[in-house]
């Protein structure tokens, strides 16, 4: 984009086409992304207690003034009320552990704001989307915190509170899928409940704020390369349904891998970022340190959607191949 | 064809206007290894600047002796002389220091800044001239690791040239004094200067536009006229 201005009062804007009309602005089609999060919200309230509110509106709060606060001091225009700061607040305390400290969720706010996204430039134009960039930063920095689970209120299994990936992982033991899908296992604020984090994702492609080929790429591609690793050996790799459901997967790919600004256009390039993610995930699970990778799994494939999108340009129409 | 400048044009320039870590982005590796605390920057810095001013000097005296077809082993035979002075006067004299910052005391051989300097200024000026020129650089090299260094010290273990700054209730930062805190600070810390340089340039043009169109009509006709 391009913008010619010799005199200050006339401004004339250039981009290149297409134009595509969107149906919803970039403000309605935000304020329906935080409608889509509620269900995760209260699943967060009823499984680790109310106190979790706390610490996501901090986030909240955190985000929306680093935001005001680098759009004053660089003296360009306040564009908080268009929601992606809320946005960034509510996802990054949603996959944050459940009784974090509230200083350390702030800090992680800043950052996520201020170098996750005002530093490329504010909204569309960060290549790393800021909820994970905040979380990242959270768990290079406090790796013990990030890594402390508080079991959920109706725990069955009061003896562990660990993670259902951290349990494979390290003890071999496979959590049931039911408590997973309801949201009855440790993990991160919103991540847990299946049910709630369908509900939302859901509505958001029925409304069509959110295009529905990363997600079914993301599941398709999970189901596909898990399931390659259970068929060699079922008792060493976990089941594919295990896998979908555990962790912070569905979450990543409703909310996270979705995000407008840091996936693909294209929709031959959305279904490589979902497949790729998926591959990324399922390879750092079993062969990686951490029980967890949707975090960095995403992070890496973001940074390559430049080049997938170069790549996957569509032809133009009646132009020679 | 050359411009002399003034000898104090020579040091300053090293400090902001070409600093070797923020504007020539030369150094990077003791820059992010080593900047764990205040104590290892300076402590590089100080070698690196020996090395740097010894060499300068020395390839500045010779320059007209040295071939050109092999100037640049020639440079590296000289930098590698000074670096194993200063690596072994640092063994004997601060063994713990030289614990500390490994392999990278020998690795100031292959340090861009010295060969940087060498072959851009000192084997083309006066011995004198590249000792300030040389100064100048390591003066700017050591600040950039000392502002790296105390900035990652503070938030990453809490203290200061070994004193505790922080109170008890702040938790460290886990990742300033791992690789990827010193990429981001590095990065932001040049982002800073390069906003600020921008912002410069940015008001000396509007100043210089708003003295123009003062006088609109003025150019106008003169241009018509030409």
């Amino acid at each position: 984009m391009e913008t010619i201005s010799a005199n200050p009062t006339y401004k004339l804007e250039l981009t290149s086409s297409p134009h595509v009309h969107s149906r919803w602005s970039t403000k309605q089609a935000m304020w329906f992304v935080v409608i889509a999060l509620i269900p995760s919200l209260i699943s967060a309230v009823v499984f680790f207690g109310p106190y979790q509110l706390v610490i996501v509106l901090t986030s909240v709060l955190f985000c929306v003034a680093t935001e005001y606060l680098i759009k004053r001091i660089r003296k360009r225009k306040v564009t908080v009320s268009d929601g992606s700061a809320v946005i960034t607040g509510l996802l990054l305390g949603l996959i944050l552990p459940p009784n974090f400290s509230l200083s350390s969720t702030a800090i992680g706010a800043v950052f996520a704001i201020a170098v996750g996204k005002e530093i490329f430039g504010g909204l569309g134009y960060n290549i790393f989307n800021p909820a994970l960039v905040g979380r990242a930063f959270l768990q290079a920095a406090f790796p013990v915190a990030v890594t402390t689970w508080t079991e959920p209120n109706f725990a069955v299994d009061t003896v562990t509170s660990a993670t259902p990936l951290a349990a494979f992982k390290f003890d071999k033991v496979l959590t049931d899928i039911q408590p997973m899908f309801l949201g009855n296992v440790s993990g991160s604020l919103g991540e847990t409940s299946a049910i709630a984090i369908l509900i939302g994702g859901i509505f958001l492609i029925a409304v069509g704020v959110v295009n529905y080929r990363v997600p079914l790429a993301m599941i398709l591609g999970m189901i596909l390369f898990a399931g390659i690793f259970w068929v060699i050996d079922p008792i060493k790799y976990p089941n594919p349904v295990f896998q979908l459901f555990a962790g912070g997967f569905l979450f990543g790919t409703f909310f996270m891998a979705t995000d407008w600004v840091t996936t693909p256009i294209t929709s031959k390039g959305m279904w490589i970022f979902g497949f790729g993610i998926a591959l990324l995930v399922v390879v750092i699970r079993i062969f990686g340190g951490l029980p967890e990778g949707v975090m960095y799994a995403i992070l890496i494939m973001n940074s390559v959607v430049p080049i997938i999108n170069r790549f996957t340009y569509p032809r133009i129409f009646g132009a020679a191949k | 064809m050359k411009e002399k400048k003034s000898l104090g044009y020579e040091y300053l320039k090293g400090l902001w206007e070409v600093n070797p870590v923020f504007k020539q982005v030369l150094g990077m590796c003791p820059a992010l290894a080593v900047t764990v605390s205040v104590m290892n920057g300076l402590a590089m810095a100080l070698a690196t600047t020996f090395v740097l001013v010894f060499s300068s000097l020395l390839i500045s005296f010779i320059r007209k002796l040295i071939p050109n077809q092999v100037r640049i082993a020639a440079f590296i035979v000289i930098i590698a002389t000074f670096v194993t002075i200063a690596d072994l006067v640092m063994k004997a004299k601060f063994p713990e220091l030289s614990k500390a910052l490994g392999p990278f005391v020998p690795l100031i051989v292959v340090n861009c800044i010295i060969l940087g300097r060498a072959e851009a200024f000192a084997s083309k000026n006066s011995p004198f001239r590249s000792l300030i020129d040389a100064l100048g650089n390591g003066t700017g090299f050591l600040i950039a690791l000392v502002v790296m260094g105390g900035i990652r010290e503070i938030i990453g273990s809490r203290t200061l040239l070994g004193y505790q700054v922080l109170p008890n209730g702040f938790e460290p930062w886990l990742i300033m004094i791992l690789p990827a805190g010193a990429f981001l600070t590095l990065g932001l810390l040049m982002g800073l200067a390069n906003f600020y340089v921008d912002r410069k340039n940015r008001i000396e043009k509007q100043e210089l536009v708003q003295k123009y169109r003062k006088t609109p009509d003025s150019v106008e006709i003169k241009g018509q006229e030409a």
